[in-house]
């Protein structure tokens, strides 16, 4: 495990201004993303979780830990790299009866279901199993380098990871119990809690209509493994195209509802303003004047093979990155060496999926010099990625083309 | 969907796996005690570094009150504005 004290070992400066507790001008990690606050810069450093290789801790408690971008060279992330987010600092241990496989239950009832229903891992594991690759990535992935700055948990590019899941329809489910036909929308809650009673429980819902999606999922395995622990352990709620908020782990508890689910982190969090983004899919029933829920991810990409800063040698230099969106599937990703004025096609790599990391690749000349490569990727719906930011107070949807520079030698 | 107790709150904050926090150093200035007193009950206080410098008086001001008002941070009026004025003077930009 590295940690920020054994990384500033032999920088004396920056080790004696850490003690005072001054924020450091220089990242703690090299590579960091100069757009990131200073004080995130600062204090983030590579720590393993258990079970987890060296993620970039954000935050300890609840913990918040982004995959580094090295991971992001091939459209599955592992496990162990998968980033960790958390809002509650009550979560709870692996062996304890409410996520232990063996103790473990869902409940399943509300106001807009026929009846209720209990079910452990054998009963889910029972009902026909789908398998669905899908990226799973936080809402607020980049908003470390909104500008200006926004509050909140100050992410770079690794809120994010794309899994082949395998579980249960969550449709066969509620179809066990049966929904009425005022039911609305579906709502889920999860064995993490808050530190205090008063703290709103976080608890999410979606619309019925996604909820009945043939890969809307309640899924126990991930990359062919059992869910990690801190990714969910032993069942979460796969929302393919839809940001991670909804994507519930440790779920034990599904109601349908006739009535919109209430609640802190239903408004006002997680909320865009209407008429911001070219969205497609709405939640009508969470819907008012001003604000919308996010609902389904904005399409983007990021280059991964080269980091930013990095040297290559004059001639060719292969760029390659990933490409995804909400789930209308890429159609193309283009690179620019001249700031956007001119645009090349890359090649799209292996396709798991709508819903998955979609890889591109192109060879491109290489002067001696700086090098700066943009990438910009386009969905089957003509959907493009943004040249600049598109601004909203709790710094959603950073999709702003990215770009690295090299040099040339 | 379970609470603690401030006694098993102590437990987790034990916990090595999860909770590496003792390394976090804030800034020694008057107020640090209420902050560390009242903030870290819930989360780990580098939140405050990484929302920094960027916040001023009114995002500062506006964020303890969230943790107050919508969190429902158990915090006395005093302490409340003994932290605002220690993350405004510290953290802010």
């Amino acid at each position: 495990m590295i940690t920020r004290r054994r990384l500033l070992e032999g920088a004396s400066a920056g080790a004696a201004l850490a003690t005072m507790g001054v924020p450091l001008a220089e990242a703690a990690i090299p590579g960091l993303p100069e757009g990131l606050p200073a004080g995130d810069r600062g204090e983030a450093v590579l720590e393993a979780l258990p079970g987890k290789k060296p993620l970039i801790k954000l935050a300890y408690r609840a913990p918040n830990y982004e995959t580094p971008i090295e991971y992001f060279k091939t459209p599955i992330t592992p496990n162990d790299a998968f980033f960790v987010r958390y809002h509650l600092s009550d979560i709870p241990a692996a062996n304890d009866k409410l996520i232990d496989p063996k103790t473990w239950k869902v409940e399943i009832g509300g106001d807009g279901a026929n009846g209720t229903l209990s079910l452990d891992l054998d009963d889910l594991s029972a009902l026909p199993a789908t398998e669905v690759v899908a990226v799973n990535q936080c809402s607020g992935n980049r908003r470390g380098l909104f500008s200006p700055h926004v509050p909140g948990v100050e992410w770079g590019y690794g809120a994010m990871g794309c899994a082949r899941w395998k579980g249960a329809r969550l449709k066969d489910v509620l179809d066990k119990v049966g929904l009425k036909k005022e039911a609305i929308e579906i709502s889920f809650n999860g064995a993490e809690g808050p530190a205090f009673d008063k703290t709103p429980d976080f608890i999410k819902s979606i619309p019925v209509w996604k909820a009945i999606e043939d890969t809307t999922l309640i899924a126990y395995e991930m990359n062919g493994a059992p869910i990690p622990h801190l990714n969910g352990a032993p069942a979460r709620i796969i929302v393919p195209g839809w940001t991670g908020t909804y994507w519930m782990k440790h779920i034990i508890s599904i109601k349908a509802l006739t009535k919109p689910q209430g609640g802190f982190w239903m408004k006002p969090a997680y909320r865009i303003p209407v008429g911001k983004f070219p969205i497609v899919a709405r939640f009508i029933t969470q819907e008012d004047a001003t604000s919308t829920p996010i609902t389904e991810m904005v399409i983007n990409s990021l280059i991964t093979s080269h980091a930013d800063g990095g040297k290559v040698k004059a001639g060719s230099v292969t760029i390659g990155g990933i490409a995804w969106d909400g789930g209308y599937g890429i159609r193309s990703v283009d690179l620019s060496t001249d700031g956007g004025a001119n645009w090349l096609k890359a090649t799209l790599g292996q396709d798991l999926g709508r819903y998955a990391f979609r890889p591109f690749s192109l060879a491109l000349p290489a002067k001696r010099g700086k090098l700066t490569v943009m990438a910009r990727a386009t969905n089957a719906i003509g959907q493009t990625q943004t040249a600049t930011l598109i601004f909203n107070p709790a710094g959603y949807h950073h999709n702003v083309m990215h770009s690295v520079t090299l040099d040339v030698m | 969907m379970r609470t603690f107790t401030l006694a098993l709150l102590a437990i987790v904050l034990a916990l090595p796996a999860l909770a590496d926090e003792s390394q976090i150093k804030l800034k020694p200035a008057p107020g640090v005690d209420k902050v560390e007193g009242n903030c870290a009950a819930c989360h780990s206080l580098d939140y405050i570094q990484m929302n920094s410098p960027f916040m001023n008086a009114a995002t500062w001001d506006a964020e303890v009150t969230k943790m107050i008002k919508a969190m429902g941070a158990p915090i006395s009026d005093d302490d409340a504005k003994a932290i605002k004025e220690y993350l405004i003077k510290n953290y802010g930009g």
